[in-house]
């Protein structure tokens, strides 16, 4: 059934007479209930969001005026259905909702936390162009996965009779999870090979606790084994085993989804003083090695004063972790103003009201140390914003003889990442531009190498999780139509 | 998981385990690292590999007892299992017929220097090699270091051994005897560094296979960078083994004792609980 079928249906024609539009419009857009600020600034695991309640939900879907043309679904990488999953929650089946959500994506919980709904979705919605409030379209999604988790009446998505064709996916991040999930439902035997002990990728390394607890990560992997998909931790492709093994071990397709896992520094003086790291050094101490319990091996600075190099969203949980794990100051250093900030509204927000500082229009020019090569202090150039630069963005300009020097113990760097070398060093062949991505065909995400295909951060260079998942969906039906055609 | 297939002591402290790895056994080369997890709560360490055997499937790897995560392995026996091992990781040592090759390794260093000694003898170098510890007990694969080497040179710092001094001496001696092309250094980071001052003065080209903190070990995380002529390299996927003259080792130290305090903290906690135990 199509989109306008769908809307035809009974149920849809009688939901949407039974409220004028206008009325749909008038209601006030829902409050996500969170933990108040002061107590959750001091508690590392609980989330910061606690979710709708079901009246609340309901009261939401309201609000859509199931639209004849949905431009919310133009604004989703993975073409959620999203009027038939809300239209679903507004008469109450939450369960329906969630089936909808997972014909198109393998991790509606993660999505519902994560996605950067009001620069997609939501920015798409009719009550955008109406200067009203968008359908909080993310909250409900992330309500109707929840719901269904918690019914214990989770749904395993319909598969297809084997075909017995094997296809092996690099990488247990975003990319990876989606593409394996719409392989499998195509009825391929799909094999996941980590890197890493735990499965997930930046789902668990990257995004925190307070913001995607693991076991919400783990019950929607597990959703993926049901329908087959296999993983393999502690397994490198490149390195444990080559492409070529695979292919001699009679798999016809590999999508590469291993991620950006290069951190960039600044290079700058005293960059590598002790006590200055990239993001991903110090996320993944905390996160994966679970580094500030007392039980863990792996050790972690608990810095008091602490600065965060950055604006993105992973500056973001990397000053509110330290902000969590006992910083006195935890800072903010941001080279643009907020208003040029990349991060989501709501991380920056949940931020301030957790006390961070927010130093903009600075720039690290250098750290220094003491004896011992502990970072103690870091000097900051002043600046100011100039003309838009590449990126539309105003872009900033030293102000001369300004700098001030500001006293620290702790530096997380997060000014972006480059994508892994391990695969685009390994593999013969395969197309890499100049910053180390893999380069594909943008409609078909297929490589130099026609085998393998390729989403996410290694070809990105460095985006969010949805446009990971688009990635691997994209890629998905690009390797069937590829492999139908051979 | 990684079954333990046999443990033997080469000291009180450093412990030789063969553990069954088959992928990692085919695919690793010399200068090759494994990283290494014991325990669901245990800390990813690397460690160099020794050695493998193809036809067992099995890795050979040596570990001292320093902190809390060598302890740990170090307390497993035959038959148990280690928890997670990913590898083979890093670039592969460059082997080639450079002439007359000096292997200096000490303590430990000498595990992860018999694959790069048997692969340059097999490239047809001439290769002499000295290996250097504190005392006569821990002078660690010398049968096997001798077997795949022209000539070794074993040095004790007080002599109770082979000849009295430290690794440096050993290497100088060879230097002022004849032409070296090549010296490759693995040990401590102190150690590495004497080598590269006394190699450089002399003018002869010197690789250190350096051992850096690292918490991933593909190129995650950074921890384990370093300042290679000025520039920052990452010793996991850059290295492990750098132009050893163009180290900062100075810095490198520093980092290495980033956690010193942590970990002597875990360290006496580790010792009580076992302790209460007893």
């Amino acid at each position: 059934m199509d989109i306008t079928e769908e809307r035809s249906q009974t149920w849809r024609a009688d939901l949407r007479s039974a409220m004028k539009a206008k009325e749909r419009t008038d209601i006030k857009r829902v409050h996500m209930p969170e933990l108040d600020a002061t107590y959750r600034s001091h508690s590392r695991l609980e989330e910061v969001n606690l979710g709708l309640t079901a009246e609340m939900a309901i009261q939401e879907a309201k609000r859509c005026i199931d639209c004849a043309s949905p431009t919310c679904m133009l604004g989703c990488p993975v073409g959620v259905y999203i009027p038939k999953f809300v239209k679903q929650i507004e008469i109450g089946d939450f369960l329906g909702a969630a089936k909808t959500l997972k014909e198109t994506s393998a991790l509606p919980a993660v999505c519902g936390r994560v996605c950067p709904q009001e620069k997609q979705c939501e920015a798409q919605c009719i009550h955008v162009k109406m200067k009203k409030e968008a359908v909080a379209i993310g909250h409900l999604e992330r309500f109707a996965a929840d719901f269904e988790r918690e019914s214990g009446n989770i749904s395993i998505p319909e598969v297809a009779p084997s075909n017995g064709l094997k296809i092996a996916v690099v990488g247990s991040g975003p990319a990876g999870l989606s593409f394996a999930g719409d392989m499998a439902k195509r009825g391929y035997k799909v094999i996941v090979f980590e890197a890493l002990h735990e499965i997930g990728g930046v789902l668990k390394y990257g995004i925190p606790e307070f913001r995607l607890p693991n076991n919400i990560v783990d019950v929607e992997i597990e959703n993926l084994r049901s329908m087959g998909v296999e993983f393999i931790n502690n397994c490198i492709i490149g390195k444990t085993i080559t492409i070529e093994d695979l292919k001699e071990d009679g798999f016809v397709g590999v999508f590469v989804g291993s991620g950006a896992g290069l951190p960039r520094f600044m290079n700058i003086k005293g960059e590598n003083l002790v006590g200055v790291m990239s993001s991903n050094e110090y996320l993944t101490r905390v996160n994966l090695m679970d580094a500030a319990s007392p039980d863990s091996d792996t050790p972690v600075l608990l810095g008091k004063d602490v600065a965060i190099i950055g604006g993105g969203n992973t500056a973001m949980d990397s000053v509110r972790t330290a902000r969590r794990l006992g910083a006195d100051r935890a800072m903010i250093v941001y080279r643009r103003s907020e208003e040029e900030m990349p991060a989501r509204l709501e991380e920056v927000k949940h931020a301030k009201e957790e006390g961070i500082e927010f130093m903009t229009l600075r720039n690290p020019i250098e750290f220094i140390g003491n004896e011992q090569g502990r970072v103690t202090h870091m000097v900051l150039q002043v600046m100011e914003l100039g003309e838009p630069d590449a990126s539309g963005r105003r872009s900033p300009i030293e102000v001369p003889g300004r700098t001030e020097t500001v006293e620290v113990d702790e530096v997380v760097v997060s000014v972006g990442v480059s994508p892994n070398p391990l695969i685009p060093q390994s593999v013969i062949g395969l197309e890499v531009t100049k910053w180390g991505t893999v380069v594909v065909d943008e409609t078909t995400m297929q490589s130099a190498i026609p085998m393998i295909f390729a989403g996410g951060d290694i070809v990105r260079g460095g985006a969010t999780v949805i446009l990971a998942m688009g990635d691997g969906r994209k890629a998905a039906a690009a390797m069937h139509e590829w492999i139908l055609n051979q | 998981m990684n079954r333990i297939v046999s443990k033997e002591f080469f000291s009180e402290n450093v412990i030789k385990f063969e553990v069954e790895a088959p992928l990692i056994a085919k695919s690793r080369k010399a200068g090759h690292f494994v990283m290494v997890r014991v325990g669901e709560k245990g800390e990813r360490i690397p460690l160099t590999i020794a050695d493998a055997d193809l036809q067992k499937g099995t890795i050979t790897l040596v570990i001292q007892k320093m902190g809390v995560s060598s302890s740990k392995i170090c307390a497993l026996n035959e038959g148990d299992f280690i928890t997670d091992l990913v590898g083979p990781l890093g670039k592969a040592t460059h082997i080639e017929n450079f002439g007359t090759v000096i292997c200096a390794c000490g303590g430990v260093g000498t595990a992860p220097m018999l694959p790069i000694v048997a692969a340059l003898k097999k490239a047809g170098n001439k290769v002499i090699s000295v290996i250097a510890a504190r005392t006569k007990d821990l002078i660690i694969l010398e049968d096997q270091m001798r077997e795949f080497s022209d000539e070794l040179i074993v040095m004790t710092d007080d002599g109770s051994y082979g000849n009295k001094g430290l690794v440096t001496n050993g290497v100088e001696q060879v230097i002022n005897r004849e032409k070296v092309d090549l010296c490759v250094t693995i040990g401590p980071a102190i150690m590495m560094k004497f080598v590269s001052l006394l190699t450089k003065k002399y003018e002869v080209p010197t690789l250190a296979s350096l051992n850096t903190i690292m918490v991933d070990g593909t190129g995650m995380c950074g921890a384990c960078r370093v300042s290679v002529g000025g520039k920052t390299k990452f010793v996991c996927v850059d290295g492990p083994e750098f132009n050893a003259h163009e180290v900062d080792f100075d810095e490198m130290l520093m980092r290495l004792g980033g956690y010193k305090e942590i970990e002597r903290e875990d360290m006496a906690k580790m010792e009580c609980a076992s302790g209460a135990v007893k």
